[in-house]
């Protein structure tokens, strides 16, 4: 007998399998279904209800939200269905910034798409959008809250699987908004610049910043300009230029590039193998000495803030590692103006990522200066079209050596697990002492946003968690928090399935594309000549000239990096007793949720017990403070100019009083 | 030093009805009424520590606080008027009472509190009391079957009442 | 432990029967605005000057001996417009409108002499009789209090009053004697349907839920009660706020549910505190809590105070906010009999059905059903305001006709003098945000849930506003898209987007720019956010503008074709006139006008060429005797 259930979608049999809702089963009988508040990864919204369709004895609903039974009659398109659309689409245009020619969505604009297929010639309703500022305080994206047409699909990306929440609705009716904390800059509250909104952003509300003039100018400037190129931008940007995602466009990019302007184009994946023996070699020091395990990886700037800013107590567990974007500016500063003999300050470096977080990153107060600009996948397709370079009838050309030549290992660093696999790669021969002709370590792969991969290296197991997903990372560092695992070695990467997820990359609302860029990775791996990054002859020959050893005092000066606790909301302390000019004494006590936890907020009473007491009100003034930024070593007071680390009640009393009598 | 005093209980107290409530971020909407009952607005330090005690986003906190039209983001006057435009209240005439008040406290378009904090002016949507319509409350104090020129006496004892005060 | 209620029973009786008179002063929110407070303070004050009896609070152990006097505060009892109210029992007398001044007076002649003062009785307008009695008076004779019978009578903050006059004895019943079944199917056989709106069968509602698998279950009780003009939710908590935790104690044991949530306005303080110390006490009685009636079964409930969003009246919405998320409706499916609060299967009745519950049990479903009509049966409280003489909460079987409500209860409609002038009537609003209007045509529907559906207005939460003819429909419709427009939670497009163009529609024809493309793009829009709407709020946003235009089609017309507001209010569509009453002939006027609209000789009457005038209103700002209209 027959197990299977079928649905009938505009007369057509459909089986159900699995499909959470009606909108993806229309989808599997190849009917889109518009709406822009589903996402497959995203939870239940419905609040665009363009998704309604009419189920036969039940009336309109909407597909998101209905699950299938066997045997609905369902119509997605009946004459009051297109007249609900319609009037949906008309009704959030008249709300809308309609300058699409001059918006950096046009072109990829579920709003504009939209608007089209339903034939929307006119728009019979008043005019309501309002003139907000546009925030451009971010690095990394951009906010322009008129062209918000509140589908909240950043709001749920940045909670349910970026667990930040650094965007969420505010107000309520006609004023709604979609806000950072309080109305603040991006830039000023927890935003790990990770870019996922800007990815599931259906309009312009939310795009990536673009820094193609700088680049242009850099160019023009008839200084040497290098690139590097990021393993998931290769398997992506043909997809701007119409092809199949995954495609494999290296040697195109190089092309493109050479004639954009640049002079030299290098790969990352050079500098992920580097990576990979700095990282690995520092991981089996903390295997020996069983300290600061386990490891998480710090090749992901939205996963480091993200750290700096949850869980301080974890900085020193983190790799101290750059990022091989990094490794790569710091590198290039260092030798290639020698070796070209010019002036350090006429060579610019510029990457090409798959990442918006890698703008941020290379503003950093301890990276700066290390890479000139970021571009995404997507600026460096439109420099291309500026150009006016046909991009697929280029002749593949070759990445520029001593930088441009890779393993398989550098290239999977592209995808979640990759990191892992290639630093398996390097740690294996060296737990082992063998060499052996296997290189790869298919358990380290797959879709699942926390994956646990335990290898045995001749009876040494070691314990991995690959985890994709910032929210997916807080539930894995608050386990190693409560000792609930046993990890050796944590890799992180805040977007879907690693960088080939990021939010730099062409437009794409389905999952299947991220995939599909990730297989293509792994493809590349096979087809080269070496997948194991100590194997890399140039990399060799690095540290032979200028990185001494593995692991050296100059592969940590050049190479390395330091974390800081970092505020979530930037802003003064909460005052609790009102200053005046004749205080001579200050007192901040911490009460950020480092501190906090630790008992800070009995400390401060008690202090200000004290502080009443002893009449002291006149010369001591009291504050709770957010934060020092010294959480590992909570809870923190200052009294006047003296930090105190692990403070108790008598270590800050006897402070007080030294200071009282120093008066 | 009063002053200075109260400040601190504040402090301590937004710690108590954390405690109160088990740090539970379920409970968020009654913290922050409590709070709110504490300092009359919810000032934006507070709530950021209300998000980092619950583990919760201060988007989040924001997003409810802004919600809700009982939360109030700037500091309030001393006297809340509120003038119910209910059905009943609408039909008979409490734009009119509204209208009566600004002018008398001197508010401008678009605001709601007097620059010397003493008046708060707004409408709610019904104040539960239609058999009495136009009706306002003023802080606790329900006003019912209101004309403009009750309105306005009643705005004028207070303002006497509190410059009396200052002088004594 | 089963808790005693015939010693309970007995001790209050014994105490009650040393009561010469019960002195009973409204205590409800509009009472006390009224100053019923300060009534209540003079009663005891002048008692006790004058040495007699005064017992305030019955249990009060030195207080048993006394055969006194009984002061003691009641909830609302309906007739606000009245207030402050005072019934002197057992001989049922009701003073109305009684100040502080009058109380010594009244202790006087009535506490000390059995005299009744006709000053302070309600006189009849139509029969100009006094009345003694509540029964005497029309507005309270017309109407069937069911649900509100114990509320402006019992003290709400005595628990044991409640229990002396049959409280709990329903909940001990299901409790002891009934399966969760049997309870289901008895409020299913009573054919109760909820009270808050759409008027879905609670029976079937329980009997959803109770079927469910799950260890957790909930009971709510929605008491957000937002419409503007109702009030009957909060006259119940604060009347008689035992009687709604009675009824969730009966829904509990019906699904088999342990914890509830009452969810209480922030607007209504006083309701907060009477649910609460009903609650606490409750609990203290041991008949909350616990090993229910010896039961193994608990039941704990907890108060929830809203923060003032009308959209959390909508269950899912409700619900988010219990959970502390923004108050912002959920997709239904699934419904919340199946994924409620925390995911777990619950319950939300209103608070008026909850306290009905009670009643039903008491009087089992046969009796209960004789009350009402065949698919509604029961009564329904209703806020009755506008232009009536007689306002306040009312209580009647469904079945009865608006007209009944308006002309027999309300006493009438006013005109716009405040006189009683029946022509006057133009429509009745029911059902607030989510209802319609009804026009003269309808008033003699035997109104219940399903006839009023059909000719497009909604029980909704009971709100009923009679409109006079110098009130201006279209501006009806303005007034609850305004509403609608702040109290949309903002989340789906057609309720967020929508009612905003409904509202700048309707403003276009108050402001005289509309035209009869108006009116068809007002109705098209309408249906769509009908149809696709995520939430009830949503969906019948746009109730009142389409029952207006269905009723009042005409007079929405003669605004965009003939550019006149019939009821005179659209002050852009007035005609430009002087009042030749008033006009002195100052000619400031006509200097004042940039056209020359104006003419006429010094000293006599000028007029306005309603051709040439531009209604810029300077000549009405220059003019010292309020002569001009209309610019």
């Amino acid at each position: 007998m027959e197990n299977k259930k079928y649905i009938e979608i505009d007369n057509r049999k459909v089986e159900i399998e699995d499909e959470r809702n009606i909108l993806e089963l229309a989808r599997k009988a190849n009917i889109d279904i518009p709406t822009f508040c589903y996402h497959s990864e995203l939870s239940i919204y419905g609040a665009c209800r363009l998704c309604m369709v009419e189920i036969e004895g039940r009336g309109l609903t909407t597909s998101c939200s209905t699950k299938p039974e066997p045997g609905m009659k369902i119509k997605t398109n009946t004459r009051q269905l297109r007249e609900i659309r319609k009037t949906i689409i008309e009704l959030i245009l008249a709300n809308h910034d309609k300058n699409c020619p001059t918006c950096q969505k046009n072109q990829s604009c579920k709003l504009q798409d939209l608007a089209r297929r339903f034939d929307i010639d006119e728009i019979s309703f008043k005019q309501t959008e309002k003139d907000e500022p546009k925030d451009e305080s971010s690095h990394a994206l951009i906010r322009d809250p008129n062209k918000c047409i509140l589908c909240g699909d950043c709001v749920r990306m940045c909670n349910e699987i970026q667990g930040i929440g650094a965007l969420d609705f505010a107000y309520r009716g006609a004023k709604v908004q979609v806000l950072p904390a309080f109305g603040h800059d991006i830039s000023d509250v927890d935003c790990v610049n990770c870019g996922q909104c800007a990815r599931v952003c259906p309009t312009g509300a939310i795009v990536p910043k673009k820094e193609i003039d700088e680049v242009w100018e850099k160019i023009d400037e008839d200084k040497m300009v290098v690139a590097q190129i990021a393993p998931a931008v290769r398997v992506s940007l043909g997809e701007y230029f119409g092809k199949e995602p995954g495609e494999v466009s290296t040697g195109q990019i190089v092309s493109a590039l050479k004639m954009l302007g640049v002079d030299k184009v290098y790969d990352t994946s050079f500098t992920a193998d580097l990576t990979v023996l700095e990282e690995g070699a520092e991981f089996l020091e903390r295997l020996e000495t069983d300290q600061n395990l386990p490891q998480f990886s710090s090749c992901c700037p939205g996963w480091v803030k993200f750290a700096e800013q949850y869980f301080p107590e974890l900085l020193d567990n983190i790799s101290s590692c750059k990022s091989p974007q990094q490794m790569f500016g710091s590198l290039a500063k260092k030798i290639l103006p020698e070796k070209n003999n010019i002036e350090e300050e006429d060579l610019s470096v510029i990457s090409i990522m798959p990442c918006t977080a890698k703008k941020y990153e290379a503003k950093r107060e301890e990276l700066k200066d290390e890479i000139d600009n970021v571009i995404t996948t997507q600026e460096l397709g439109l420099m291309i079209e500026q150009a006016g370079i046909d991009f697929n009838s280029l002749e593949p050309e070759s990445l520029d050596m001593p930088f441009g030549f890779k393993t398989g290992g550098g290239v999977i660093f592209g995808s979640s697990g990759g990191v892992s696999e290639a630093v398996l790669r390097y740690v294996s021969e060296k737990v082992t002492g063998k060499k052996s002709d296997s290189y790869e370590y298919r358990e380290t792969r797959g879709e699942e946003g926390i994956r646990e991969v335990t290898v045995n290296l001749d009876g040494k197991e070691i314990n991995m968690a690959i985890v994709y997903g910032l929210a997916n990372a807080k539930k894995v560092a608050k386990d190693v928090l409560n000792d609930k695992c046993k990890y050796d070695f944590i890799e992180v990467m805040a977007c879907p399935g690693g960088c080939i997820g990021g939010a730099g990359q062409p437009v794409s609302y389905d999952l299947e594309t991220i995939k599909r860029r990730g297989e293509s990775l792994y493809q590349i791996d096979k087809s080269l000549h070496l997948h194991k990054p100590q194997d890399n002859p140039y990399i060799t020959e690095c540290y032979d000239d200028v990185l001494d050893e593995i692991g050296s005092k100059r592969a940590h000066e050049l190479l390395h990096t330091k974390y800081y606790n970092k505020q979530r909301i930037s802003k003064e302390g909460l005052e609790l007793i009102k200053q005046s000019k004749d205080k001579k004494i200050e007192i901040g006590v911490c009460v950020g949720t480092n501190c906090y936890v630790k008992g800070s907020q009995e400390l401060l009473r008690r202090i200000m017990q004290y502080i009443q007491k002893k009449g002291y009100s006149d010369i001591v003034d009291a504050q709770a403070t957010f934060c020092f930024e010294n959480c590992s070593q909570a809870p923190v007071v200052r009294i006047g100019d003296e930090l105190i680390n692990g403070c108790t009640f008598d270590k800050a009393m006897n402070v007080l009083e030294e200071k009282i009598k120093n008066i | 030093m009063a002053k200075e005093s109260l400040k601190m209980l504040h402090f301590e107290k937004i710690c108590e009805i954390l405690n109160d409530y088990d740090y539970r971020p379920d409970k968020l909407i009654p913290i922050l009424r409590e709070i709110q009952e504490e300092y009359r607005y919810l000032p934006e330090e507070v709530m950021t520590f209300v998000a980092s005690s619950l583990d919760i986003s201060p988007a989040r906190v924001f997003g409810v606080a802004t919600f809700f039209e009982h939360f109030k983001l700037s500091p309030r006057g001393k006297y809340v008027i509120k003038i119910c435009d209910g059905t009943a209240c609408h039909v008979k005439g409490s734009m009119n009472l509204y209208n009566t008040i600004k002018e008398k406290i001197g508010l401008g378009d678009e605001e709601e509190t007097t620059d010397d904090l003493l008046f708060t002016l707004e409408t709610v949507s019904c104040l539960g009391a239609c058999g009495l319509a136009p009706v306002m409350v003023i802080n606790d104090k329900v006003y019912g079957q209101l004309t403009p020129e009750k309105t306005e006496k009643i705005i004028e004892d207070i303002i006497k009442k509190e410059k009396d005060g200052e002088e004594e | 432990m089963c808790i005693d209620f015939d010693k309970i029973k007995n001790d209050f009786s014994s105490k009650e029967k040393n009561i010469q008179k019960r002195i009973i002063i409204c205590a409800g929110t509009g009472c006390v605005a009224n100053g019923s407070l300060e009534v209540y303070e003079e009663f005891v004050k002048i008692l006790e000057d004058k040495n007699m009896d005064v017992v305030v609070d019955l249990h009060k152990e030195n207080d048993e001996n006394k055969k006194g006097y009984h002061v003691s505060k009641s909830g609302c009892q309906g007739f606000c417009q009245m207030g402050p109210l005072v019934a002197i029992e057992p001989e049922g007398i009701l003073y109305v409108k009684i100040k502080p001044e009058d109380v010594k007076d009244i202790v006087e002649k009535t506490i000390k002499n059995n005299e009744i003062i006709n000053e302070y009785l309600y006189t009849d307008p139509k029969t100009e009789k006094f009345c003694e009695t509540k029964e005497e008076i029309p507005f309270y004779r017309e109407q069937k209090r069911y649900v509100l019978k114990e509320c402006g009578v019992i003290d709400p903050s005595d628990i044991k009053e409640y229990i002396y006059r049959g409280g709990y004895e329903s909940a001990k019943k299901v409790y002891t004697e009934y399966s969760p079944k049997e309870v289901c199917e008895e409020i299913s056989r009573a054919g109760l349907r909820g009270r808050g709106g759409g008027g879905f069968p609670t029976g079937k509602k329980w009997e959803f839920t109770r079927v469910k698998e799950s260890k957790k279950k909930y009971i709510i009780c929605n008491g957000d009660e937002g419409d503007p003009g109702a009030f009957m939710d909060r006259s119940i908590m604060e009347g008689n706020p035992h009687s709604v935790i009675e009824g969730m104690m009966i829904a509990a044991k019906a699904v088999g549910a342990d914890k509830g949530y009452i969810y209480v306005r922030t607007e209504y303080p006083l309701a907060v505190k009477r649910i609460k110390k009903a609650i606490k006490d409750a609990e203290e009685m041991n008949i909350l809590g616990d090993n229910i009636f010896g039961t193994d079964e608990s039941y704990h409930l907890e108060v929830m105070e809203g923060a003032g969003a009308f959209v959390c009246g909508e269950e899912t919405a409700l619900m988010s906010s219990i959970e502390g998320k923004r108050g912002m409706p959920m997709p239904k499916p699934p419904y919340p009999a199946d994924k409620g609060l925390w995911e777990k299967p619950t319950v939300i009745n209103n608070v008026e059905t909850l306290a009905t519950v009670p009643l039903i049990i008491r009087d089992g479903s046969t009796e209960f059903k004789k009350i009402g009509t065949e698919n509604s049966p029961g009564t329904k409280v209703f806020a009755l305001t506008g232009n009536v003489p007689n306002t306040g909460l009312i209580e009647v079987p469904f079945g009865t006709t608006i007209r009944e409500i308006i002309y027999d209860i309300g006493g009438g409609v006013l005109n716009k003098d405040g006189k009683i002038d029946n022509d006057s009537f133009k429509a009745v609003q029911i059902g607030g945000p989510s209802g319609g209007c009804l026009t003269e045509e309808e008033l003699d529907i035997e109104m219940d849930f399903d006839k009023l559906v059909d000719i497009g207005a909604m029980v909704g939460s009971g709100g009923l506003v009679v409109i006079g003819k110098n009130t201006c429909i279209v501006q009806v419709a303005q007034f609850f898209m305004q509403f609608t427009q702040n109290e949309s939670c903002g989340k789906c497009v057609p309720c967020r987007e929508g009612t905003k163009q409904l509202l700048a529609l309707l403003n276009e024809i108050i402001d005289g720019k509309g035209n009869a493309e108006t009116l068809d793009e007002l109705e098209r829009l309408s249906k769509v956010i009908t149809n696709s709407s995520l939430c009830g709020l949503g969906k019948t946003a746009p109730s009142p503008v389409l029952s207006t235009l269905k009723n009042f089609r005409a007079e929405y017309e003669a605004h965009v074709i003939q550019d006149k507001c019939i009821a005179g209010e659209c002050e852009a569509l007035l005609t430009p006139e002087i009042d030749p009453e008033k006009c002195r002939g100052c000619t400031l006027c006509s200097k004042v006008c940039p056209v020359d609209a104006i003419e006429g000789e010094p000293k006599k009457v000028h007029t306005i060429d309603e051709e040439k005038c531009i209604k810029c209103g300077s000549c009405a700002e220059k003019c010292n005797f309020e002569a001009i209209k209309g610019v």
